[in-house]
């Protein structure tokens, strides 16, 4: 294996149902239906997961999902502030546990 | 990009499986016709515009142009009962100078006309007639609008193209096309503005038609969302732009049996500008003419023989056949 990561790898998505069939199939149902329109459009969804895919930095879900914002005439900049909205949660989320931190200060300093 | 050349390329797509093999696998037959319902004429290569995604590679300085002849045998091929619409492309059509009188004549015949014009030059004084000419003869006007997003139109159309369109939209609409209830129809064509692939149909109509009228107040009536084939300038852009690969894996990694079945070619018939016989304007730019037996010139017209010929394929195909399907009228598939 030369990389750990290759794009033509993003192929085998749908085999991921290998070896545990029924749980892949059940994941892909509700990975379908989570995704495509409901309540909230899938133009509102695809920049949702946009955000999710950098913030958990996986890149075949970046590919993925810069590739459906395109298609679905979403703006360079609407792409932009949402990878901003998740990466300003991510951030809200490690200075959020810094509370952990200042507690354990506060009780072991003198 | 020569047509050799051209072929050449596709053939040689990395990890895809040649397209007749595909094809012929899902529908356990080669690719044949069906019928021919749909007449498409590229009446001229020449165009005011010089659009990156264009298959034709049209331009200002193209000089191919079907003549009065070529086009009177049209005339008679548009009046055979099975021709239900008679779709009218180039280049701009409005550049061959014989296009009023051609569209008078079948405005007559009842059928379905459709122009596709670029709009653009329906602003420069020489072509503005073509709006009253458009609307006296019922045309179904069907434009290229790659995005309602300005920057994006105009990086694959030209600069100021978007603008133009849109007041052209406006002079169109004020003559009654895309109103309700006036029986003028204007179609917009969404073709992606780089190296992937369109959108669902339905959801971008809704997107297109909200941001049209809230912000540019311009009507229309259907969005038809059209993958852009590997052909002409798009194929060269794609080479030039190291997309090639991807883009066809993307292509082959879409392929939709379904879509296959209903590609346009199989009830369409194509004539190029010098009275050349294809499967499509795509086969036309890859100067692949009707074969397998089918004969290739207008004035050797064989309805049955066409009606049964086989379809030449080749991987740029797969444009026509991933996702939803892509054909002159949008997604094949609902
Ligand atoms: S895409 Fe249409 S308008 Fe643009 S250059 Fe080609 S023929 Fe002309
Ligand atoms: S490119 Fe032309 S010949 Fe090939 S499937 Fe599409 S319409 Fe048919």
């Amino acid at each position: 294996m030369s990389t750990y990561y290759e794009s033509k790898d993003l192929a085998d998505f749908p085999d991921i149902t290998e070896f545990a069939k029924e749980q892949g199939d059940d994941f892909f149902r509700y990975y379908n239906s989570a995704t495509t329109a409901g309540k909230l459009t899938e133009r509102e969804k695809t920049l949702i997961a946009l955000a999710v895919a950098t913030t958990q930095k996986c890149p075949y879900c970046i590919d993925v999902y810069t590739n459906k914002c395109l298609s679905m005439a979403i703006t360079n900049d609407e792409m932009m502030e949402a990878v901003h909205t998740g990466a300003a949660m991510a951030a809200g989320v490690v200075l959020a546990h810094s509370l952990q931190m200042r507690k354990i200060i506060k009780k072991k300093e003198m | 990009m020569d047509s050799k050349d051209q072929l050449h390329i596709l053939q040689s797509a990395p990890g895809c499986i040649p397209f007749h093999e595909r094809v012929e696998h899902s529908l356990n037959k080669p690719l044949s016709a069906d019928k021919i319902e749909i007449l498409q004429i590229n009446i001229g290569r020449r165009c005011n515009l010089t659009c990156r995604h264009c298959h034709v590679e049209a331009g200002p300085s193209r000089t191919e142009m079907m003549s009065r002849e070529t086009l009177s045998v049209c005339l008679e091929l548009a009046r055979m009962p099975c021709i239900s619409t008679v779709d009218i492309t180039g280049g701009s059509p409005e550049m061959n100078h014989h296009l009023k009188w051609f569209i008078g004549e079948v405005g007559k015949l009842g059928k379905r006309l459709i122009v596709r014009s670029n709009l653009v030059i329906l602003l420069e004084a020489e072509y503005s007639g073509f709006i009253d000419i458009f609307a006296e003869n019922r045309v179904e006007i069907v434009t290229s609008l790659p995005d309602y997003h300005e920057d994006r139109t105009d990086r694959q159309r030209g600069a100021g193209v978007f603008t133009r369109i849109i007041q052209a939209m406006r002079l169109l609409n004020k003559k009654g096309y895309g109103q309700e209830g006036s029986g003028l129809v204007i179609d917009i064509v969404h073709n992606p503005a780089g190296a992937y692939l369109p959108g669902a149909q339905n959801s971008l109509g809704v997107e297109y038609k909200q941001n049209l009228l809230n912000i540019q107040e311009v009507l229309f009536n259907t969005l038809f969302c059209i993958t852009n084939v590997p052909v002409g300038r798009y194929l060269e852009y794609l080479m030039k732009s190291g997309n090639f690969a991807d883009y066809m894996a993307d292509l082959c990694g879409a392929y939709n049996p379904l879509a296959a079945e209903n590609v346009m070619c199989k009830k369409t018939i194509s004539v190029g500008w010098d009275g050349t016989l294809y499967d499509c304007d795509f086969n036309q730019m890859l100067n692949l003419p009707v074969n397998h037996g089918a004969p290739a010139d207008i004035t050797d017209f064989d309805l049955q023989k066409l009606v049964d010929r086989k379809i030449v394929t080749g991987n740029h195909c797969y444009g026509c056949t991933a996702g939803a399907g892509s054909s002159c009228q949008g997604s094949t598939v609902n």
